[in-house]
């Protein structure tokens, strides 16, 4: 390898040897073993680009870039447009979004701002619970009980809404179900809310505290601190924060899978049954086989492109205000 | 408004204009209104996994084969033996390939590639690397593995490790980052080679926070289901050898029941979780207790 | 100058800003009055027994070796410490005759009147303006033209106005530290308070920009009453009225500081205080043999 790897710090190798001048082996053979496990995170993460391209290739090929952006997937028919996934993902995401943010960074306050040391940390176990529940008990609550229950809720809403406009199209309609992207969105946001508290908790904690005695000494309440001295800094990074929640909610497949439906249609109705990205793989791969086989393997790699850009994106945001904290 | 104390003698100290103190308050009563939100389904999944799973754990329940759905909770010498026996194997075996993997590529980042572009990109798409979605990581697994060698528990742990190895990389290297460098200038000074260093005095003297780490990586690792939907081919029945035949796990086991319209399945998936939640939380808990006796050398 | 007396004496009938200062009152009214003040962080007493009075339209410094609490009698005087939690003061203390830590005294009313400037500047991550104009829309000041007066009225009161007025949409962040510095006064003037606090204000600082705060000082003492803690000597014969000497209790073992309780050894006029000092320790740590 023609890693240049020196024995540490020059400065501070002891008194000069008149021996070896090569490393050891043993040495060397560490340094490489080191690089290999750094080098399998970028060789997984081309693998799977390309694994995945190859086995969709078959599917690329015969639905075309027109058909790429149809919703229409008729199992049957072996016509499989995906976009009634990605709508059903990024519609129940944005949902999981609406409601997890304005949580999330309510409780990430509380816990940096508001709240002493000693009432904070059982606070901060509360959320490493909330995230340390497993996917699929989360969908196996949701299923048995929350979609039930929600089942009868949404029916008295949109039977409540009926015949007013907007409200009416977004929450009306009368194949209302339990098991739809607002249920889905409601289990996603409880799942994202853990991610998007710690990071936003860690952004909000490095703000100096300096800057938070500048404003209270110009006779701030607590809040107006906090919009004056806290959140100029900390808005970069509780941004990707947000964004890397938005990834989270996008890929997550059981919790969704078992709570959103079965139906690949493209509605805005947020109470009817829809369909995921990450569900439709999980559910019907079992028994899929030949161009379905090759469309679900296709859609996972879309899945995957997404999740990237948007994980790409938010790091490089949460980087950037770090960097930016630091003077201008 | 304020009394204008051109005219009081003695200023007044009192609280400044009523709609200031009041928004303060409104906000501050809104972020723990946030967390009481979040304490809702908190506690009522907790509450009903330990209502209903307890109703269906027992000696047997942990020891005993899968049966049927059909069949009731209460039928003699049912349980969900082989999943509990999957879910340890297969996430151990991730485990044992995640961990030295994910803790020497942390020390690649960290101790070895320095400022190089090489160290910062793979930093930076490990962090990356944590967003990928699971069914993702089973899907290669599958593509790259499954299509060749059939499904197995092997592939499963394969597909977990891939899941844990960022994770336990960014830990680990946090931990690492927060080593002082005097300690390792010390044992350079005593003629040590870097991997000397390194395996000497730099990881024991972060172990503690990267054994914690690592817990809750394999805790999180032992709750997915969507890798081992592609890679084990979920089955009812007890499999020792990781490596050739198809295997279950708790996970995948409570995935496959939750839909299932008999009231003997579900019963049977509520003690799963039960024992499931049961798994990961003595692993945080455990973790947490490393991370606070351990982990001196941050502060 | 004479202008700027006149509108800031005009300013005070305004409600919203009512400081308590008093136009045309005489220099020499009390505006701190404290009696056997202690400030207690949990069980460590921290200061014993303060008991001074500061005077109207003075700058008055606190000197003394590290440790000795000076800088945590200033904190109490704006209740900064109030931040930290298991801090107590006992005593009285007493601002213009209002007890400062009285149940119904509140801290935000507190400090929107005794201003702090701090060690190391903090200006906050905004641009030039809005930091200035911070202070003055948290206390209900919106119109544009309104704030720009303020704007315009601090910076010049902090001798920054020319070098910035060209950019002042440009981020605070951005500027040297002796214009932070001056920038932080600016906006502490902004608020129109009646006392500044100044917490060793010019030790990160070159001579140069120390120079120019220190002129600053000069120029606003008419309008304002200034206390500042600072850890060199000829700063406070160069531009105090006059001089407290804090140091630790006699009997505490040297070398641990979280275990010494600082105390006022003596307060007077600065000539007296370094010219002539009636306490031994203020003489051994003015000439310099006690630092």
């Amino acid at each position: 390898m023609s890693t240049v790897v020196k024995a540490g710090p020059a400065h501070a190798a002891g008194p000069a040897h008149p021996l070896a001048h090569r490393r050891p082996l043993g040495d060397r053979g560490f340094a490489l073993l080191a690089l290999i496990a750094g080098l399998l995170v970028l060789a997984i993460l081309v693998g799977i680009a390309v694994s995945t391209a190859q086995q969709s290739a078959n599917w690329f090929g015969s639905i075309g870039l027109k058909g790429f952006f149809s919703s229409t997937w008729t199992v049957s028919a072996n016509t499989f447009g995906p976009m009634a996934f990605v709508y059903g993902t990024v519609i129940s995401s944005v949902i999981a979004l609406i409601i997890a943010v304005p949580l999330s960074i309510g409780v990430s306050l509380l816990l940096t701002e508001v709240l002493p040391r000693r009432w904070a940390r059982p606070i901060v176990y509360v959320i490493d619970l909330l995230a340390v529940v497993p996917s699929v008990v989360w969908g196996l609550w949701g299923i048995l009980v929350l979609v039930p229950w929600l089942q009868k809720i949404y029916g008295d809403i949109s039977s409540g809404l009926n015949g007013i406009p907007v409200l009416d199209s977004l929450f009306g309609g009368p194949n209302t179900t339990g098991a739809s992207f607002f249920t889905a969105g409601i289990i996603l946001a409880i799942m994202i809310t853990p991610i998007i508290t710690s990071l936003s908790r860690e952004v909000i904690a490095t703000v100096p505290a300096i800057d938070k005695e500048g404003a209270y000494a110009l006779g701030a309440t607590r809040w107006e601190m906090i919009r004056g001295a806290v959140w100029p800094h900390s808005q970069g990074g509780v941004v990707g924060a947000i964004l890397i929640g938005l990834g989270r909610a996008m890929g997550e497949t059981i919790a969704a899978a078992l709570v959103i439906g079965d139906s690949a249609e493209v509605t805005s109705h947020l109470f009817y049954s829809g369909f995921s990205m990450p569900a439709v793989i999980a559910l019907e791969f079992g028994e899929a086989s030949g161009e379905f086989r090759s469309a679900l393997i296709g859609i996972g790699l879309l899945l995957f492109v997404i999740t990237l850009v948007i994980n790409l994106f938010a790091r490089a945001i949460v980087d950037r205000s770090a960097r930016k904290m630091r003077g201008a | 408004m304020a009394t204008s104390s051109v005219n009081a003698g003695v200023p007044d100290l009192r609280e400044p204009a009523g709609w200031r103190r009041a928004k303060n308050q409104i906000m501050t009563g809104l972020m723990g209104l946030a967390f009481l939100i979040i304490l809702v389904p908190l506690v009522l999944v907790i509450y009903l996994v330990i209502q209903k799973g307890s109703a269906a754990i027992s000696l047997n329940f942990l020891t005993k084969p899968i049966p049927p759905n059909v069949f009731p909770l209460s039928y003699p010498n049912s349980g969900m033996g082989p999943a509990i026996v999957g879910t340890l194997e297969i996430t151990g075996f991730a485990a044992l390939m995640a961990i030295p993997l994910g803790v020497l590529g942390a020390v690649y980042i960290n101790e070895y590639g320095g400022r190089s572009v090489l160290s910062k990109v793979i930093s930076f798409m490990s962090d990356v690397m944590t967003g990928v979605p699971s069914v993702v990581m089973g899907l290669f697994i599958y593509t790259v593995w499954v299509l060749h060698f059939g499904y197995s528990g092997l592939a499963g742990s394969f597909a977990l490790a891939c899941l844990m190895l960022p994770i336990v990389i960014r830990s680990t290297f946090e931990m690492l980052r927060l080593v002082p460098d005097s300690l390792r200038q010390g044992s350079y000074a005593l003629g040590a080679t870097k991997s000397r260093v390194t395996l000497t005095v730099v990881i024991p003297a972060a172990v503690g926070g990267i054994v914690s780490g690592c817990l809750l990586a394999v805790a999180r690792a032992a709750g997915e289901t969507a890798p081992l939907l592609f890679t084990i081919l979920t089955v009812e029945t007890t499999n020792t050898n990781l490596f050739s035949g198809a295997n279950t796990a708790l996970s995948a086991q409570i995935f496959a029941n939750a839909t299932s319209p008999y009231a003997g399945a579900e019963a049977r998936a509520w003690g799963a979780a039960l024992t499931l939640i049961v798994i990961a939380f003595i692993l945080m808990v455990v973790a947490r207790i490393i991370t606070a006796r351990f982990t001196r050398y941050s502060r | 100058m004479e202008q700027r007396e006149n509108e800031i004496t005009a300013k005070v009938t305004v409600p919203e800003t009512a400081t308590g200062r008093r136009p045309g009152s005489k220099t020499g009214s009390t505006v701190f009055d404290l009696e056997k003040v202690s400030v207690y962080y949990g069980a460590f007493r921290a200061v014993t027994e303060v008991s001074m009075a500061i005077h109207e339209n003075e700058i008055t410094a606190f000197i003394g070796p590290s440790g000795c609490g000076k800088t945590t009698v200033l904190r109490s005087l704006n209740r900064m410490n109030d931040l930290i939690p298991g801090a107590r003061v006992e005593g009285k203390l007493r601002y213009r005759g209002a007890g400062l830590y009285d149940v119904q005294a509140s801290p935000t009313a507190v400090r929107r009147r005794i201003g702090m400037v701090f060690q190391k500047a903090n200006p906050f991550p905004k641009s030039i303006y809005d930091n200035i104009a911070y202070g003055p829309r948290i206390n209900g000041i919106r119109g544009k033209s309104r704030l720009d007066e303020i704007v315009e009225t601090s910076l010049r009161q902090a001798a920054l106005w020319d070098e910035v007025k060209d950019r002042l949409s440009k981020s605070g962040l951005g500027l040297s530290g002796g214009q932070a510095q001056r920038l932080c006064i600016a906006r502490t003037l902004a608020v129109e308070p009646d006392v500044v606090l100044m917490d060793e204000p010019c030790s990160a600082l070159d001579p140069i920009a120390t120079g120019r705060i220190e002129d600053l000082m000069q120029e606003i003492k008419s309008k304002y009453t200034i206390v500042i803690v600072t850890h060199n000597m000829q700063q406070a014969t160069r531009v105090s009225d006059r001089t407290a000497f804090f140091s630790v209790l006699r009997n505490e073992q040297p070398g641990r500081s979280d275990t010494r309780t600082g105390v006022l050894v003596e307060y007077d006029r600065t000539a007296s205080i370094f010219d002539n000092p009636k306490d031994e320790r203020t003489q051994a740590y003015v000439t310099g043999r006690v630092g």
